[in-house]
C-alpha cells in the first residue's frame, strides 16, 4: 500500500487471561476502505476498541501517519483523527440531535455559552449530508432506531477524522437508509478518508471493500485486496474449515394441535385485526419490514403490552391482558431483539443468567437457592448450546461475544422447558456459523414438541427455517404463505403492500 | 388519545395541582395561611431549601444523590460562626472572609463527596451517608454540642431587605399582598437564591458543561466513549452540590442568629424532595434548575401549613415523609407513563 494512514503492529489482547488479539498487524489505506471480517468473538471489536482508545492492548504499537499512536481514552482517539461508531448506539435520548453531535465540542460565543445558533446551523449542514431531513432541535428519543444510527454516523462526521470505523453499521438500519450509508462511505472515501468497516453481511464487504482482513479467534489470517477474496474465500478463511450449507436441513413436525390462537387481536395505532394460530412442534414465520408491528405483536402475545380487542387463548385458555409472568407460567419464552438491554445482565455471571427464569425450581423449600446446583444445571445447557467461555459460575456475561450472548438468553429459556418459543431478530449480528447453531436449535426445539414464533427481517432466513410464514405490514397480516407457496418476490410484495415496487 | 394525553397532562402539572390543592386545603384550614405575612415567609423560607435543592439537582442529574447536605450547611455555617465569634472578625472584613471561610467548607466538603465517589468509585448513597453521619460527629465534637450565637454585625443580614414591610395594615388587601411579597421577593436571602437560580439555569441549559451533565445522566457508560470527561463533570457537581449547601447553611444562620447542634438535621429530605417535585428524576438526565424553585416552595408550603393549622410537631416528620413519598412515586410513574405515551404509533388509527 502507497499511502498508509494506520498502522497497527502485533497487537494482542488477554481478557480474564484468556487471549482475545494476539500479534495482529494490519495497514490502513488513506481514500481506501478496509472490509474486517470474522466470527463473533474473533476480535474485531476488540481491535477496533483499542484503536478508538477504549481499551489498550497489551503488546505491540500503532502509527498514525508515521507517528506513535496509542490512546488512552476515546477523547484522545478522536484528537487524533479517529471515529468510532459503534454497533450500539451511544446517543443521549434527553438530548437533542445538535447536542447529541456536539456534546464535546459545543461551538461557544460570549461568556463560554454554547452558541445555540451555531449549534444549529453546524448540526442542519450535517444532516444534510447524510440526507436526514430533521429539525437539529428534535430530541432523539422521537427518532427511528434507522436515524438514529444516522445520527451515531454524523456524529463521526463532525470531527472530520482521517479514519472512520463503522462497527456494524446496517444492523438497524431500512434498505433506503442503508443506500445512503454507502453512498456517504463512497464519499469518505473519495475524500481520502481512511474507512474500517466492520461487517457480518459479507454481500455489503464484497460491494464496499477495497482491501479485506479476516480475523480468527484473535489472529490475523488473511489480509489482502478484494478482488482476491470472494465470498466464499472469507467464510472458509473465518471458520478456519468449508462450510456446505447456510441453514440445516428443513423438516416439518408441525401437529394438529392448537397452542396458540390470536383472533382479531386489535391494539389502537399498533396492530389490527391479527388473526392465526400456532400449531404443536411449528415454526411460524414472521417476515415484514422494520415497523410493521412484529415485535409489538410479540409483546402482545408474551403480555408485555396489552391488547384492546379480540381474543388470545393459550393452551386453549383464554388470556386477557395478562402479564408476562403469567405468559412464562403458561410455558411461553420471549427472547428479545435487544439482548443487552432487555435479555442480559451483564455484570452477572454466566450461570446466574441462565438460570433467571427457572430459580423457583432451583430453590428449595424455604425459598434457599443452591448455588452449587445453579452452577450444574446452567453448565448442561451451556454445554449443550456450546457456549465458549470461561468458568460460567464466574464469568460475566459481558465478556462473551455476541453470538455467545445470544446463545446465553436462549439458554435462559430453555431451562424453564417453555412449551411455545417468541424468538424477535435471534439472529441479527451474529456470525455465519452461530447462526447455523441458532438454526439447529430452532428445529431440535421443534422436534421435541415445543412451536416457535420466529421473527426475522432476513427473507432467506424466514423461508429456510419456518413451516408457514405470516408477512405484517403496517400493523395488519397482509399475507400468508405455506412452504409449497414461499416464493421471494410474493413474500416481499406482502410486505412492501402492492402499490409500492418491489427491490 | 384524548385519555392519553389527558394522563400525560395530569403527570406533567402533577407538582402545580399538588401545589394548588396544598393551598386550598390549609387556607381552608386556616385563612391565614394565605395571608401576606404567610406568603411572604413562605416565599423566604423557602429560599433556603431551594439554594440546596438546586446543587442537589446537578447531582441528581447526574443520577447520583447527595444525603450529607444537612450536615454540609452545619459544618460550613459553624466555619462562619467561629470566625465570627472572634470579636476581631466582628467588622466588614472578618464578615467577608467568615462567609468565603463557610463557602469554602462547602466546597471542600464537596470535593471530599466527589473523590470517594469518581476517585475510589464508591456509590454515591454510600459516600454521603457516611459524610453526612462523619460531617454531623466532626461538627458535634468541635462544639462540644453547645450552641454558638451569631454577632448582630452578621444576623442583620438575615432580616435585612430592599424594600421593608410597614409593621402596620395598609388598609387594603392588595396592597398588603403587594407589599409583604416584595419585602420578601427582595429579601438577602431570597435575592442570593434568585442569583443562584439565574447561574444554575444558564449553567444547566447554556453550557456544554451544563449538558454534559443530563448526558452522563442519562448514560454515563455512552458519555464516556462520546469524550466527556465524565470524572471531571461528576466531580464538579459534587462540589458545586457543596457550595449550594454552604449557601443556604451561611445564610439561614444569619437569619436564625444561632449555630445549633442540631442545625440542617433532615434537611437533606425537605431537599430532596423539592428537587423531586420540581421534576428532577432520581434516575437521573431529568431535571431542571426552575423545578428547584416550584419544589422548594411547594414542601415550605407545606410544612409552614402544617404549623398553621397545628399539627402535632411529633406527628410533622410524617407528613412530611408522605410527601416525599408521594413525590417519589410520582417520579416512577412519571417515568413510565411518559415513556408509554411516547411509544411510537405504527398505524394511524
Amino acid at each position: 500500500m502507497t499511502d498508509t494512514v494506520l498502522s497497527i503492529r502485533d497487537v494482542g489482547k488477554n481478557f480474564f487471561g484468556v487471549t482475545v488479539l494476539s500479534n495482529v498487524s494490519l495497514d490502513v489505506g488513506r481514500g481506501r476502505v478496509l472490509g474486517l471480517v470474522g466470527q463473533n468473538g474473533a476480535g474485531k471489536s476488540t481491535l477496533m476498541n483499542i484503536v478508538g482508545g477504549n481499551l489498550r492492548s497489551d503488546t505491540g504499537s500503532m502509527e498514525i501517519d508515521g507517528a506513535p499512536y496509542s490512546p488512552a481514552s476515546a477523547r484522545e482517539a478522536e484528537h487524533r483523527g479517529v471515529a468510532f461508531i459503534h454497533q450500539e448506539l451511544n446517543l443521549f435520548s434527553n438530548l437533542s440531535i445538535a447536542e447529541n453531535i456536539f456534546i464535546s465540542a459545543m461551538p461557544r460565543g460570549p461568556g463560554g455559552l454554547v452558541d445555540r445558533r451555531e449549534l444549529r446551523r453546524r448540526t442542519a449542514s450535517l444532516l444534510a449530508e447524510v440526507e436526514l431531513d430533521l429539525s437539529p432541535d428534535t430530541l432523539v428519543e422521537r427518532l427511528s432506531p434507522g436515524e438514529r444510527q444516522l445520527v451515531e454516523v454524523t456524529k463521526a462526521l463532525q470531527l472530520d477524522a482521517n479514519i472512520v470505523i463503522f462497527d456494524e453499521p446496517t444492523t438497524s438500519l431500512t434498505p433506503r437508509e442503508t443506500t445512503k450509508l454507502f453512498a456517504l462511505i463512497r464519499r469518505l472515501r473519495e475524500a481520502g478518508k481512511a474507512v474500517i468497516y466492520i461487517s457480518h453481511i459479507l454481500a455489503d464487504i464484497e460491494n464496499l471493500a477495497d482491501d479485506v482482513a479476516v480475523l480468527r479467534d484473535g489472529r490475523l489470517v488473511e489480509f489482502g485486496v478484494r478482488a482476491d477474496l470472494p465470498a466464499a474465500r472469507m467464510i472458509n478463511l473465518m471458520l478456519g474449515r468449508d462450510i456446505d450449507q447456510l441453514y440445516p436441513p428443513h423438516k416439518s413436525v408441525a401437529e394438529p394441535a392448537v397452542l396458540l390462537e390470536a383472533r382479531a387481536l386489535s391494539l389502537r395505532g399498533v396492530i389490527k385485526d391479527v388473526s392465526f394460530s400456532l400449531q404443536r412442534g411449528e415454526v411460524l414465520g414472521f417476515f415484514g419490514l422494520m415497523g410493521a408491528g412484529r415485535t409489538e405483536l410479540a409483546r402482545i402475545l408474551f403480555g408485555l403490552d396489552r391488547f384492546d380487542q379480540g381474543e388470545l387463548r393459550i393452551n386453549g385458555q383464554p388470556m386477557r391482558n395478562h402479564s408476562a409472568e403469567g405468559a412464562i407460567r403458561a410455558g411461553m419464552a420471549f427472547i428479545t431483539e435487544n439482548r443487552r438491554e432487555e435479555g442480559l445482565m451483564m455484570n452477572a455471571s454466566i450461570a446466574e443468567n441462565i438460570a433467571l427464569a427457572s430459580l423457583t425450581e432451583l430453590s428449595n423449600l424455604a425459598g434457599v437457592i443452591d448455588g452449587r446446583t445453579l452452577v450444574e444445571r446452567a453448565g448442561d445447557f451451556a454445554t449443550k448450546l456450546q457456549i465458549k467461555s470461561g468458568a460460567i459460575g464466574a464469568t460475566p456475561a459481558r465478556s462473551l461475544s455476541g453470538g455467545n450472548q445470544q446463545k446465553v438468553v436462549i439458554a435462559k429459556w430453555l431451562m424453564s422447558r417453555p412449551v411455545i418459543f417468541l424468538l424477535d431478530e435471534p439472529t441479527r449480528g451474529i456470525d455465519v456459523a452461530a447462526k447455523y447453531e441458532i438454526y439447529s436449535i430452532i428445529n431440535d426445539l421443534a422436534a421435541s414438541g415445543s412451536s416457535v414464533i420466529f421473527i426475522s427481517s432476513e427473507i432467506e432466513e424466514v423461508m429456510a427455517m419456518a413451516d408457514r410464514i405470516l408477512v405484517m405490514r403496517q400493523g395488519e397480516i397482509s399475507g400468508e404463505f405455506t412452504r409449497d407457496q414461499f416464493r421471494k418476490e410474493g413474500i416481499l410484495r406482502a410486505a412492501f403492500g402492492e402499490q409500492e415496487k418491489v427491490a | 388519545m384524548i385519555r392519553a394525553s389527558l394522563t400525560g397532562l395530569l403527570l406533567r402539572y402533577t407538582t402545580a395541582l399538588i401545589f394548588i390543592a396544598v393551598l386550598l386545603y390549609f387556607g381552608a384550614q386556616a385563612p391565614n395561611f394565605l395571608g401576606p405575612e404567610s406568603l411572604a415567609n413562605i416565599v423566604k423560607q423557602a429560599s433556603f431549601t431551594g439554594v440546596i435543592a438546586i446543587g442537589m439537582t446537578f447531582v441528581l442529574l447526574t443520577a447520583g444523590i447527595d444525603l450529607s447536605v444537612g450536615s454540609n450547611m452545619y459544618l460550613s455555617a459553624m466555619a462562619t460562626s467561629a470566625i465570627l465569634s472572634n470579636p476581631a472578625m466582628q467588622n466588614a472584613p472578618g464578615v467577608t472572609v467568615a462567609i468565603l471561610a463557610g463557602l469554602a467548607t462547602g466546597v471542600v466538603f464537596g470535593a471530599v463527596n466527589a473523590f470517594c465517589v469518581v476517585v475510589l468509585r464508591i456509590t454515591p448513597f454510600l459516600v454521603t451517608l457516611a459524610t453526612m453521619v462523619v460531617g454531623r460527629g466532626l461538627g458535634t465534637a468541635f462544639t462540644e454540642s453547645l450552641g454558638i450565637e451569631i454577632p448582630d454585625i452578621f444576623a442583620k443580614f438575615g432580616s435585612w431587605s430592599l424594600f421593608r414591610a410597614p409593621d402596620a395594615s395598609m388598609g387594603n388587601p392588595a396592597l398588603d399582598y403587594l407589599v409583604a411579597l416584595s419585602a420578601a421577593l427582595t429579601a438577602l436571602p431570597t435575592l442570593t437564591f434568585a442569583l443562584v437560580v439565574v447561574c444554575a439555569y444558564i449553567v444547566l441549559s447554556r453550557t456544554q458543561f451544563g449538558r454534559q451533565i443530563y448526558a452522563i445522566g442519562n448514560d454515563a457508560e455512552a458519555a464516556r466513549k462520546a469524550g466527556i470527561n465524565v470524572d471531571r463533570v461528576l466531580f464538579a457537581a459534587y462540589v458545586i452540590c457543596g457550595l449550594g449547601a454552604a449557601i443556604g447553611g451561611v445564610t439561614l444562620i444569619s437569619l436564625i442568629g444561632r449555630l445549633n447542634q442540631t442545625f440542617g438535621v433532615g434537611r437533606e429530605f425537605n431537599v430532596i424532595t423539592a428537587a423531586v417535585l420540581g421534576g428532577t428524576s432520581l434516575f437521573g438526565g431529568v431535571g431542571t434548575a426552575l423545578g428547584a424553585v416550584v419544589g422548594s416552595t411547594l414542601v415550605q408550603a407545606v410544612q409552614s401549613g402544617m404549623t398553621f393549622i397545628k399539627v402535632n410537631p411529633y406527628l410533622q416528620p410524617m407528613v412530611m415523609a408522605a410527601v416525599i413519598f408521594m413525590a417519589i412515586f410520582i417520579d416512577a410513574l412519571r417515568t413510565s407513563r411518559l415513556e408509554k405515551l411516547r411509544r411510537r404509533m405504527l398505524r394511524a388509527d
